[in-house]
This record gives C-alpha cells, sequence and structure tokens, in this order.
C-alpha cells in the first residue's frame, strides 16, 4: 500500500553522500576490529588459566598414579596407602545422591512445567528452587548436619548423601522445567486431541521429546556434586579405613583431597594430586558424556 | 432455513478457474452447533455461532485471521479445556450430547473427534508407535489387530506405500508432508466419527498440498469433516458447504458453489473476491 502512495516521488531526505557513507563503514570495520580483539583476547586469557590449572593438575598429579591408588585404602604417613575407600566413598556418594535427588527434582520440574505455569505456589516453588541452586553448598551441609547427624549423634554416609541429593534437586528441576516448556504447545495439543489424558501426555510424550535435555542436566548435576566439599564436611565427615557402612563416617576423594593437601606429609600432598586429578578427569568424562547425549538426540 | 441446493448454472461453478466440486445436496447434521458463544477471558471471540456440520461431506470455514474459525474447531473437540480462562457458551450438539457440557467425558469425546493441526506433530517415536499410541488409548487390541489397524490408517492416509519399509524407524525423518499424513492417520486410527482439520496445508509445499486434498475428498466416504483454510480455492476444491467467518460471528453458510458465485452477503462476496481479508 505504501509503494503506491509514494508511487512516483522523490525520497524525502538530502541526497545520498559517497563519502559521508564511505567514512561510515571505515569506521563501523574500526569498531569491528576492536570489539573482536577484545573478545578474542578475553577468551585467551580464560584459557590460559584454564590450561594452567589442568597441566599443573597433570604434571603433579601423574607422579602419584599407580595401581596402588586405586587397590588400598588411605593408610598413615609412609606407609604407601591408596585412595580406594575414598574413590568407592565418593561413588557411593554420588550416585545415591543423584538417585535420590534426580525423581524429586524430576517431579517438581515437572509440576512447574506443566501443571503450574502462572500459578501462585508454582511461582513460589520456582523461586525457592532458584535461591537453593545458588545456596553456598556448607549451607546445605550445615541444613542437613542439623537434620541428621546432631539428632543422630553421628556422621553418616546416608547423611553425605543426603546433603548431595539437596544440592542435585534445584539443578534437575531447573533444567527439567527449561527442556519440558521447549516443546512447543502443539505437540502437547496433538497428544491431548487423541483423548490422551494429561499424565500420559507428559509421561509418553513429553518426557521423550525432551529425554536427551533431562539426561544432560542429571548428568551435570552429577558432574557438580561429584567434586562437591563442603556439604560433606559435615555430614559423612571422611573415613580414613575402608567402609561401606552407609550409617558409619564415610570417605569421599574431595574431603580426602582437602584433608591431605593441607598436610605435612610428601607421600600424603601426593595423594591429594592424584585425587584431584582423578576427579577433574571423571567431571570432564561426565560433562563430554553429557555433550554427546545431548547431540545424540539432535 | 438456509437454501440448500443451487440452480444448476455450469458457469457458475467456476471460481478463479478451480471448479467447487462439492455436493450441492447437503446431508443431515452430524453436529449442530446453535447460540455457541466463546470467551478468551472476557473477551468474547465467537457471537452466537449457528452451523450444522452435515454428515459425511466436508464443511470448509473462511475468513480473515482472527475471525473465530480455528476457535470453532477448538470449541469442537474442547480443546479448549487446556487453557484456564477459556469458556464456551451455547450448544453444540452431537447425537443429543451437548459438546461443551462440562460434565462430558472429554477424553472420549476427543476420541470421536479427531484433529488435525496446522504444524505436523510426529510424536517423538516410530511410525508405527505413533499410530498405535491413540489407539493404546482407547482399544484393547492384539498384536496382529495393531499391525492390521496401523496397516489400514497408514493406508487410508496414503502413507502405506512410502513407509510400509520403515515403520519401525522415528517419525522424526520424515518429511513435512509425510509428516502431516502421519498425523491424518494417526487420527484415523482412533477411528472418530469426525475429523477438524485446521488449516492442514499452510505448512506444506503445493505437492503434498495436493496429496491432502485428495485425501480428504477419499476420508469424507467414512467422516465428517471440518476444515479451517486461509485459501479459498482449497474450500472451493475440498468443501461441499462454506461457511465465511467474519469478527467472530458466522455471516454466511452456504454450498460451495453459492458462496463464492452467488454469496447472499455483500461482506462474503467482497472477501471471497479478495477485496479484504
Amino acid at each position: 500500500m505504501s509503494a503506491t502512495t509514494m508511487g512516483s516521488g522523490a525520497i524525502p531526505g538530502p541526497a545520498k553522500d559517497e563519502k559521508t557513507s564511505l567514512a561510515l563503514g571505515r569506521s563501523r570495520h574500526r569498531a569491528n576490529v576492536i570489539v573482536k580483539t577484545l573478545c578474542v583476547a578475553a577468551t585467551l586469557i580464560g584459557l590460559v588459566f584454564l590450561a594452567s590449572i589442568l597441566f599443573t593438575l597433570l604434571w603433579r598429579g601423574i607422579g602419584g598414579l599407580s595401581l596402588a591408588v586405586f587397590t588400598t585404602s588411605t593408610l598413615p604417613p609412609g606407609s604407601n596407602g591408596g585412595l580406594l575407600n575414598a574413590i568407592v566413598g565418593s561413588l557411593i556418594q554420588t550416585v545415591l545422591g543423584a538417585a535420590i535427588g534426580t525423581p524429586i527434582g524430576l517431579m517438581v520440574g515437572t509440576y512447574l512445567a506443566e501443571y503450574a505455569q502462572n500459578s501462585t505456589l508454582g511461582n513460589a516453588v520456582r523461586f525457592v528452587s532458584d535461591v537453593l541452586l545458588s545456596a553456598p553448598s556448607i549451607l546445605i551441609g550445615l541444613f542437613v548436619y542439623t537434620l541428621l547427624v546432631e539428632p543422630f549423634d553421628g556422621f553418616s554416609g546416608i547423611a553425605g548423601c543426603l546433603a548431595l541429593a539437596v544440592i542435585v534437586i534445584p539443578i534437575v528441576v531447573r533444567t527439567t522445567e527449561d527442556m519440558l516448556r521447549l516443546i512447543p504447545n502443539t505437540l502437547r495439543e496433538a497428544v491431548i486431541g487423541l483423548g490422551a489424558p494429561k499424565w500420559k501426555m507428559i509421561t509418553l510424550v513429553c518426557y521423550r521429546a525432551a529425554r536427551e535435555g533431562i539426561a544432560t542436566g542429571v548428568l551435570l548435576a552429577i558432574a557438580r556434586v561429584a567434586g562437591e566439599t563442603a556439604p560433606l564436611l559435615f555430614t559423612s565427615l571422611g573415613n580414613l579405613n575402608w567402609s561401606v557402612d552407609l550409617t558409619k563416617p564415610m570417605a569421599s576423594l574431595p574431603v580426602t583431597i582437602y584433608q591431605y593437601a593441607g598436610s605435612a606429609f610428601e607421600d600424603w600432598v601426593q595423594l591429594a594430586w592424584a585425587g584431584a586429578l582423578l576427579i577433574t578427569f571423571g567431571v570432564l568424562a561426565i560433562n563430554i558424556i553429557a555433550r554427546v547425549v545431548l547431540r545424540g538426540g539432535k | 432455513m438456509s437454501q440448500t441446493t443451487v440452480q444448476p448454472q455450469t458457469e457458475s461453478k467456476s471460481f478463479g478457474g478451480v471448479q467447487a466440486r462439492g455436493s450441492a445436496i447437503l446431508n443431515k447434521a452430524r453436529i449442530a452447533i446453535s447460540e455457541l458463544d466463546f470467551f478468551y477471558g472476557d473477551n468474547r471471540a465467537l457471537k452466537g455461532i449457528k452451523l450444522d456440520l452435515p454428515e459425511r461431506q466436508v464443511t470448509g470455514m473462511i475468513g480473515p485471521s482472527g475471525c473465530g474459525k480455528s476457535t470453532l474447531l477448538r470449541v469442537l473437540n474442547r480443546m479448549y479445556d487446556l487453557y484456564p480462562g477459556q469458556h464456551a457458551t451455547g450448544q453444540a450438539m452431537m447425537d443429543g450430547i451437548n459438546i461443551i457440557d462440562p460434565k462430558v467425558d472429554i477424553n472420549a469425546l476427543r476420541s470421536r473427534i479427531g484433529m488435525v493441526f496446522q504444524k505436523p506433530t510426529p510424536f517423538p517415536m516410530t511410525i508405527y508407535e505413533n499410530i498405535a499410541f491413540g489407539v493404546k488409548l482407547h482399544e484393547k487390541l492384539s498384536k496382529s489387530a495393531m499391525d492390521e489397524r496401523v496397516e489400514w490408517s497408514l493406508s487410508r492416509a496414503a502413507l502405506w506405500g512410502e513407509v510400509k519399509d520403515r515403520l519401525n524407524s522415528s517419525a522424526m525423518g520424515l518429511s513435512g508432508g509425510q509428516q502431516q499424513r502421519l498425523c491424518i492417520a494417526r487420527t484415523i486410527a482412533v477411528r472418530p466419527e469426525v475429523i477438524l482439520f485446521d488449516e492442514p496445508t499452510s505448512a506444506l509445499d503445493p505437492i503434498s498440498t495436493l496429496k491432502i486434498e485428495e485425501l480428504i475428498d477419499e476420508l469424507k466416504v467414512d467422516f465428517t469433516i471440518a476444515i479451517v483454510t486461509h485459501n479459498m480455492q482449497q474450500a472451493a476444491r475440498c468443501a461441499d458447504q462454506v461457511a465465511f467467518f467474519y469478527l467472530g460471528e458466522m455471516v454466511e453458510c452456504a454450498p460451495a458453489a453459492q458462496i463464492f458465485t452467488a454469496p447472499k452477503e455483500k461482506r462474503t462476496q467482497e472477501y471471497v473476491t479478495g477485496r479484504f481479508g
């Protein structure tokens, strides 16, 4: 319509000036070069620190890695101990923590995305969950300490699992809700339009559509809690002996690193480096798996 | 009541070079809508709609964007129930039951009134599972009976030949036109009595569109069909009866040939001749 009203009339405003337009082009080019340089420089600074950490870890950690690290438990200084109890303890607490936290997080995330989009309760739950997501993990340790350690008069592996579960929940809530919200409503309507009840729509179609994203969230949550130290200090405490009893204090890699790295014994410090290397590469592996899972779905 | 026949004037059946192919004789109503109002919150989107969907025939619904034609489809299978704040009043009678009565079992209702959407929406599962999904909601079939049903519905949707060798591969790998025919197959697999098409070809290329239109022609042997479309030629090609909607009102409803050649209302004439909308 505007084309017909403008018609044959001249274009309003002064005529286009060749010089001005070239000058503008040059200044845009300069701005582009400056911004690009700043971005690349910032990236390089970040990468240098990361590379330096990984390199130091490899340099100092690989020397301490030996078969004994995986086959012997922690022993007194100078007696050639390993990290077996810490590795197993970490695995137990991480796996159990994720196993407890994931279903709860999944259900809360589903509630937020599918049932409570604009409800007051939903908004309150989402807010609390987001606060929990960024809460200092030592507070979560203290919370479980008051809840499970003090009343039962003792540190325990199960308390450690629960502390980790509390950290897992908000992460899984967030990713589950985000991933479910990415599903277009047209897909939901198509399922409902066939006469499916809402719970079948969620469990049979929405979960399947969001499968990769939700799995990625769970893996990232596992990676996060695998390296947590503070919540375990107040709950499972650490244990220098071999123990898989959930009612007794339980060793874990992060706590062992914390204790050993600050000690005066050289072989303990060496073991702490080895443990740090193990955790870092374990977490790196989980992150890589998460990416592969996510890409596999696309 | 509205006139159900037109004079057999040969030239009057052509519209933009397209013949209105539909029947000029309309069957008795499968769904009879009257005094139907619909509200998005306080906004009255449908005003006193009166319309019959004739049995085993195609009703085309045309009108400019926002006129309420898609809204009417969403009322007929209670899709609006998903969204709080939307509600309908009035009658949409099917077998003596008012569809919009809150006491109606909506899951059973939706198995009788299926819907095909604008964008193809394959479920993230195999082609076979896509078809079986809806059937399993309402029937318990043996494996062989289910196989038969899947083949039947894919054949009715003119897709069987293209997918019979890859029933167990993901439905997401199909082309847009194939996905839309899969959605049609999924809808008819439940064996509804009425099928609602909400602009089923607006996301498809011309060849896929043609296939879907041919399919609608074949499906009306068994099903009562309502189709919302922005494409007036499509309405002329597919529909027996065409209803023109404007600003939430049903302005005029008549056999397709009449709507496109001798509409009674001035607004209908202006719309079908492309003067607005």
